[in-house]
């Protein structure tokens, strides 16, 4: 399985980047760690005209904290993020999070902006964000903009990105006091999430899942029956309310709300027993 | 477009159409065939090399990515006839069956002691999830790497 053919540029400025996706338009694709693009150009599920390569652009990898939130920049791979101390310490889901992606050989390639910007509802990135209430720093022709989580995943691979943007920090309110749990369902070690749960607790708790729609997203009716006083359990109950998850060759949609129940039950436990 | 790197201590410079990717450029234009192909879909490992000594599947990468950088093969183990501590203990521990995951294997075994120099047996299986071993040979294969850690 080869990629159709291509034209491939090196960045070595997010100025530059910028400038190559202006020129060619919604027919260029950003080149990250490529762990997410690559295997859909093989399967020519994605054909883009243009590469432009991101990975020499070193200035984008860091951790650091900025204000109350830790920043983390959009080519910091998952093995840099699962490893560092200060994401361990300011911010443990995230970094417990970017350890479970994929294997070992993924998490040396793969970079936390190209998860996210990738959008894929399967991923486990980006439902940690929207547990997080992280916000995303993007950079265009016209300007930089702040993008909340809850409103940066639009639609299956489809997020609020225009085409001339990039996504370049994402930034997570320090959370080392407040209760917290990832829980993915897989059928093989490195396979994606069947299901997945991520949940922060820290006076409210925001509750979010992966592969239970076309988009990552919250546990709304859970979310709000904790608000209102249920328990672990009630509320968990209610963690596949009104969304539609998606059918394939590992789970039917049923076994997948029972998932997310379960899932959602033992991530809130987990965060109860940490704070 | 032109890439140049090292593989295995060489200096290289090809030229080569940028959807080429790195298993087949070591393969096909290098003519370093240890490297396998196996599910073609990032998932078994059996491309596994080292870029920059950090575990790659290299089916899901492009040559052009490797730009600058130092690829290591299961080809550039062993020096002057003499196999790799991990290659011996692969076949001391016959860590092997039919063969075909084993040089992505050992490539990611020496990524991990690499990272962890001194690995328990359950952090070798979870250091070793993204490579499989379709002849289920997994228990030899743990006590090889096991085996090879420095005392």
């Amino acid at each position: 399985m080869i990629p159709a053919s291509f034209d491939y540029e090196r960045a070595r400025s997010v100025e530059a980047a910028i400038r190559l996706l202006t020129e060619r338009g919604e027919e260029a694709k950003l080149l990250a760690g490529g762990h997410s693009l690559l295997p859909l150009m093989r399967l020519r599920m994605a054909t883009p005209g243009l590469l432009v390569d991101l990975g020499g652009i070193r200035e984008l990898s860091y951790v650091r904290r900025s204000g109350d939130d830790l920043a983390i920049g959009a080519l910091t791979r998952h093995c840099d993020l699962a490893a560092n101390e200060l994401a361990r310490a300011d911010s443990p889901l995230l970094a417990h999070v970017a350890g479970q992606i994929g294997d070992p050989q993924v998490r040396h390639r793969g970079t936390i902006g190209g998860s996210l910007a990738h959008g894929d509802p399967a991923s486990d990135l980006p439902a940690a964000c929207l547990a997080l209430g992280a916000s995303f720093l993007v950079a265009g022709s016209a300007g930089e903009r702040r993008i909340p989580a809850d409103e940066f995943f639009r639609g299956f691979l489809e997020t609020a990105l225009r085409p001339d943007e990039v996504l370049v920090e994402i930034s997570v309110p320090r959370h080392a006091e407040a209760g917290w749990s990832f829980q993915k369902f897989t059928r093989r070690a490195q396979d994606w999430a069947i299901v997945g749960v991520a949940a922060v607790s820290d006076g409210s708790t925001r509750i979010s899942l992966v592969n239970m729609g076309s988009t990552p997203l919250r546990a709304t009716a859970a979310e709000e029956a904790l608000a209102g006083g249920a328990s672990a359990e009630e509320a968990a109950a209610r963690a596949a309310d009104g969304l539609e998850p998606p059918s394939d060759l590992n789970a039917s949609p049923e076994y997948r709300r029972h998932l997310a129940s379960v899932l959602t039950r033992r991530a809130l436990e987990e965060c109860a027993a940490v704070t | 477009m032109r890439v140049s790197l090292t593989v295995n201590g060489k200096d290289r410079a090809d030229e080569v159409e940028p959807r080429l990717l790195l298993v087949h450029y070591l393969r096909d234009v290098l003519g370093l065939t240890g490297t396998n192909i196996g599910c073609d879909t990032s998932s078994c490992g059996a491309c596994t090399v080292l870029v920059d000594g950090e575990s790659v599947k290299s089916c899901t990468m492009l040559a052009v990515q490797a730009e600058g950088t130092e690829v290591s093969t299961i080809e550039g183990l062993a020096s002057d006839g003499v196999l790799h501590p991990l290659q011996e203990a692969f076949r001391e521990h016959h860590g092997l069956q039919c063969g075909y995951c084993t040089p992505g294997m050992v490539m990611a075994a020496s990524s991990l002691l690499a990272e962890h120099p001194h690995p328990s047996e359950a952090e070798v299986r979870v250091g070793l999830e993204g490579n499989l071993c379709r002849c289920t040979g997994y228990h030899n294969i743990v006590k090889a790497v096991l085996s090879a850690v420095a005392p």
